[in-house]
């Protein structure tokens, strides 16, 4: 069972290691929303401390969904994923070992980019320590609820707007406590309490849906 | 060891088939023929837990195929319509990867010999992207020569896009199966000799 998921993740990270220029899209794209803000509403350093946890959380939601589209759909194109629903380990652990890799390749870069971007923003040291645990413990679920929309639209006539439809509103939740945890580091409140339930989150979307995710990937190839 | 009752599938508003009844023994090699839009693909997607039959039930050693699954799926060998070859990966990663999903996974030795067998020596180090048609499925049938101790084939339309003597190459493969006590069903237009066994038919679509 493990042995299966380690290979689903080694081939997916090898497969993002060949097509390095689809996982750098992404990134730039969270780059490039991220400094639009400061261009867009203007150098007052107090208003963009303000902003910043909202602007980059925001920032980084949208990047992430705009990975989803990788996540099944050249598999299903190509039919290994056919191949996968009959491997021989349960499909709840390959798409746990898919969204492992896929967090790696485009939720990990989003952490460790964040304090580059939480400079345009004037953002305290400590804020900024808290705001990348909080990524650390959101984009993981991020990763996982995304998982469910983008196994049901698979094959659906414009999926990639259809997914976003789905999930968006699913990541309400992530976003209030990832940027409510900035926000209180910011305002000296303690921020246990908001990576405490972001924690949480997590830990239910990685119990539940790798399976309803499974669930999806059999509906869609029958 | 395949027991098949009452297997109905529909598509859409369309019957495809109905009442479908068989049991496959080991050692037998059974075609699935009939028209473009008979219901070959499907039969054989309900066969191995794709899809879901409309009517009946498809029974491995017994049981359900749906409450055994991955117990069945190591004993399964599927080759689809799609090569599920990955572009980017070359033709041994290919095969290493759908081996290891299938639950053999090979060693080096293994894999190359498995693509020497369907002809590929020189292009196993080459990304799949650079192989013509025919080359992919090629790497996607390898698999079979490298598939271990599964009992069952199922293969769709397996000789399209080969050459004749990739053609004899995959007839050899599937009587190695039967002689081992494997059985295969496939797909094909064309009437397809293998040397050992008498061939089964079904027709489906009248």
């Amino acid at each position: 069972m493990f042995r299966v998921m380690r290979v689903v993740i080694g081939r997916d990270l090898l497969l993002a290691m060949r097509r390095r220029s689809d996982v750098a899209n992404a990134l730039l794209f969270f780059i490039i929303v991220a400094s639009l803000f400061p261009l867009g509403v203007g150098p007052e350093p107090n208003l963009l401390r303000t902003i910043a946890p909202g602007v980059i959380w925001v920032a980084a939601l949208l990047a992430s969904m705009l990975a989803l589209g990788r996540m099944f759909a050249s598999d299903y194109a190509d039919g290994t994923l056919e191949q996968m629903l009959l491997a021989s380990a349960p499909l709840g652990w390959i798409v746990v070992g898919k969204a492992i890799a896929h967090w790696l390749v485009s939720g990990l870069p989003l952490v460790v980019l964040a304090p580059v971007l939480a400079l345009q923003f004037d953002l305290a040291t400590d804020a900024l320590v808290v705001m990348m645990v909080s990524l650390v413990l959101g984009t993981p679920s991020l990763t996982l609820i995304g998982a469910i929309g983008a196994a049901l639209t698979l094959g659906v006539r414009g999926s990639g707007v259809l997914t976003s439809l789905l999930v968006l509103p699913l990541y309400v939740p992530v976003l209030i406590m990832g940027t409510g945890a900035v926000d209180a580091a910011a305002g000296g409140v303690t921020v246990q309490a908001h990576l405490l339930l972001l924690a949480a989150f997590l830990v239910f979307a990685g119990a539940f849906a790798p399976w309803a995710a499974a669930a999806a990937l059999r509906i869609s190839l029958d | 060891m395949l027991e098949v009752s009452d297997l109905g599938c529909v598509r859409g508003e369309r019957t495809l088939f109905g009442g479908l009844e068989f049991t496959l023994e080991p050692g037998t090699l059974l075609r699935v023929a009939g028209r473009n839009g008979s219901g070959k693909t499907s039969l054989l997607r309900i066969l191995c837990g794709l899809a879901l039959p409309a009517r009946g039930e498809v029974r491995w050693r017994g049981e359900p195929i749906r409450a055994l699954r991955e117990e069945f799926h190591r004993q399964l060998v599927y080759i689809g319509h799609a090569p599920a070859v990955k572009d980017d990966l070359t033709a041994r990663e290919n095969l290493e990867i759908a081996c290891a999903l299938g639950g053999a996974p090979v060693d080096g030795g293994t894999a190359a010999s498995a693509l020497d067998r369907v002809g590929l020596r020189e292009h196993a180090g080459l990304p799949a992207r650079f192989l013509s048609q025919g080359q992919r499925r090629r790497v996607s049938l390898a698999r079979l020569a490298a598939a271990g101790d599964s009992r069952l084939w199922i293969l769709d339309e397996p000789f399209t896009a080969l050459d004749t003597i990739a053609i004899g190459v995959v007839q050899e493969m599937i009587a190695g199966h039967l002689d081992a006590g494997g059985a295969v069903i496939f797909t094909s237009h064309q009437e397809v000799a293998v040397a050992t066994v008498s061939v089964f038919t079904i027709e489906l679509g009248g």
